[in-house]
């Protein structure tokens, strides 16, 4: 991608999208937000930053699902007025990011017929930003077959579908598990359409998403330990991508406790520091706790290659930054939310700041 | 003194008195099981109130994490509950209901019996599904507290009932039941005694009539006696030609 015309085409956005990352709440926001005693002030606090009266009309016990709600309204909002207003290639790359979300809600209808309720009202429960214009026709199909036809038929992901399920499949195969492999084929489409997206786009996207995938064959390594997902079909759920890729995935794949997990990650550089600190204060006591902060590394991690990506002009990868780092900054509030309804003060600095 | 005190309507025999008496002394056995029985009960009584109030706070404490440790769940996957709404098919937290048997009291208690279930252990399985696993921890480690909670409940407010009714009774026996007796018992003794004096009275009147009777008729005084007269006898065989005045009382 020329950064000579890039502006033509996607200038005005760009600079939308700079301007809302202003917009993201800073250290000194979440200093002010971790103070406060009740929901009430919570509220308060946020009517100072560019979240505006977003609560404001809400009934008085304020619960920490409508404060995550109205957020992620606003995010919603704010991709939808980038989403028209966005051209090719852009509005493709931006249809791109939607597709994780429609996974989720697709992968939910699924779940819903397979146990033949009423998918009408799943719809509510879907992610906003994966609605899309056919979707209530997927609550037409009564059964698990129609629903495959309809979604090869109505949705974008019908290539995902296609090439990794058959109709069958989704009777038989457990819904995370039919989850994770359409979630890897679309990981691994999004990465070669990012390469077609050329320099620096692509650079600053295939560092993300490597890390994306790798973070998932991790955590997929680590949640199968002990379950009936079987070695081979653990190796199907690992997307083709990353920097674990291939023979990292291949040792991963045969992994059967956390440590073998380590010795892995011991190959990249940079995932070198989410098991070191963990294994040296917990020893090996504690799996689970290891576990749990390696969570939180990845989310720090993800943090901050978002945050890179705004670090270069000209190039699509601030887009998806934009939506990843504001979607933490929402899992951020609702912790602090929760942490102040729970009155657990303790644990309320577990958030990651973002700037 | 037999006239104090309720009694029971009884003829005053010596029957009458060994009965009463074998009924005192069962009322006073009874009075005395029935204490022990309280007591019994009282004791257990306070031990379980000890440990309601000890899984009561419990309770708040492990609830409190349970809610937290959703709360990470959210934070690391979003919303899961249609998901493991849906996926759970078999129920692997079950409760158990047994009897136990406390001084003669049935009180229920109930078990957890929980069985390894996989029903959903693969949610979260790209994000988050450690958390998951944890709060499934969590949450059935409340659900314990809740069911010990319940148990120590249902007992609670039986044994309370039990014990109230046991001191009812335990009262009813010490301040009715064996007053009654004992006032009938002494009753009986005064009625017969009276009735031995009676007939001691009577005897001793029948000795001196006879004494008298069978005595030589050395006594002067024997013309004193009235003549019987004829009259008086015919008058006597005609009782019912009179009428008698109405008896006003």
């Amino acid at each position: 991608m020329e950064a000579l015309f890039f502006n033509v085409d996607s200038g005005f956005l760009e600079g939308t999208v700079r301007g809302y990352r202003a917009g993201i709440l800073t250290q000194s926001h979440y200093a002010n937000l971790t103070q406060c005693e009740t929901l009430e002030d919570f509220r308060t606090q946020l009517a100072a930053t560019d979240y505006g009266n977003f609560l404001a009309n809400e009934p008085l016990p304020i619960s920490t699902s409508t404060i995550t709600d109205k957020a992620t309204q606003i995010l919603v909002d704010q991709f939808n007025y980038l989403r028209t207003n966005a051209v090719e290639p852009l509005s493709k790359f931006l249809d791109y990011i939607t597709y994780a979300y429609m996974i989720d809600n697709v992968v939910l209808l699924i779940t819903g017929t397979l146990h033949e309720r009423d998918t009408h009202e799943l719809l509510e429960r879907c992610h906003p930003l994966g609605v899309f214009d056919t979707m209530p026709a997927l609550c037409v199909a009564t059964n698990v077959e129609e629903l495959y036809q309809s979604v090869l038929v109505e949705t974008p992901l019908a290539p995902y579908f296609r090439d990794c399920l058959s109709a069958s499949d989704l009777d038989d195969l457990n819904i995370e598990i039919i989850r994770n492999t359409v979630y890897k084929a679309y990981l691994e489409d999004f990465y070669t359409f990012c390469s077609t997206l050329g320099s620096p786009t692509s650079d600053v996207m295939q560092r993300i998403l490597s890390f994306e995938a790798d973070r998932r064959t991790v955590n997929i390594t680590i949640n199968s330990f002990n379950t009936e997902l079987s070695k081979e079909q653990r190796a199907k759920l690992f997307p083709a991508i990353g920097r674990l890729f291939p023979e990292g995935n291949n040792q991963l794949a045969k992994a059967d406790d956390i440590d073998q997990v380590r010795q892995v990650c011991e190959s990249v550089s940079e995932y070198r520091s989410f098991f070191a600190e963990s294994s040296h204060l917990d020893g090996n006591g504690d799996d689970l706790s290891a576990v749990s902060q390696l969570e939180d590394r990845f989310f720090n991690t993800e943090v901050h290659l978002n945050k890179l990506a705004f670090l270069q002009q000209f190039q699509y990868g601030i887009f998806y930054a934009y939506m990843k780092l504001k979607e933490q900054e929402i899992r951020n509030l609702t912790w602090i939310a929760e942490c102040i309804a729970q009155d657990a003060r303790d644990r309320m600095q577990d958030f990651i700041p973002i700037f | 003194m037999s006239g104090t005190g309720a009694r029971e309507n009884i003829f005053a025999t010596r029957m009458a008195l060994t009965n009463t008496k074998l009924r005192l002394k069962g009322a006073q056995t009874g009075h005395s099981l029935l204490a022990k029985k309280r007591d019994a009960l009282t004791t257990r009584f306070r031990a379980i109130l000890k440990k309601v109030d000890e899984a009561k706070r419990k309770m708040g404490r492990v609830m409190q994490l349970a809610s937290f440790s959703m709360a990470e769940v959210t934070y690391a996957t979003g919303d899961i509950s249609y998901l493991v709404q849906e996926q759970a098919k078999s129920a692997t937290f079950r409760v158990k209901a047994k009897q136990e048997n406390v001084s003669g009291v049935v009180l229920p208690t109930f078990e957890v019996d929980r069985v390894a279930g996989s029903d959903f252990n693969l949610t979260g399985l790209g994000r988050g599904g450690q958390q998951v696993l944890r709060a499934k921890e969590v949450y059935a480690k409340a659900i314990e507290t809740l069911v010990e909670l319940a148990s120590l409940q249902t007992a609670f407010t039986i044994l309370d009932e039990v014990i109230r009714a046991t001191n009812r009774r335990v009262n009813a026996i010490e301040h009715v039941v064996i007053p009654r007796l004992e006032n009938t018992i002494k009753y009986i003794l005064s009625e017969l005694d009276e009735m031995d004096r009676e007939e001691f009275f009577r005897l001793k009147k029948v000795q001196g009539k006879k004494k008298r009777t069978n005595a030589p008729p050395e006594r002067p005084f024997e013309f004193d006696e009235p003549p019987i007269n004829p009259e008086e006898g015919q008058e006597s065989i005609d009782l019912l030609s009179s009428k008698d005045s109405d008896v006003i009382f």
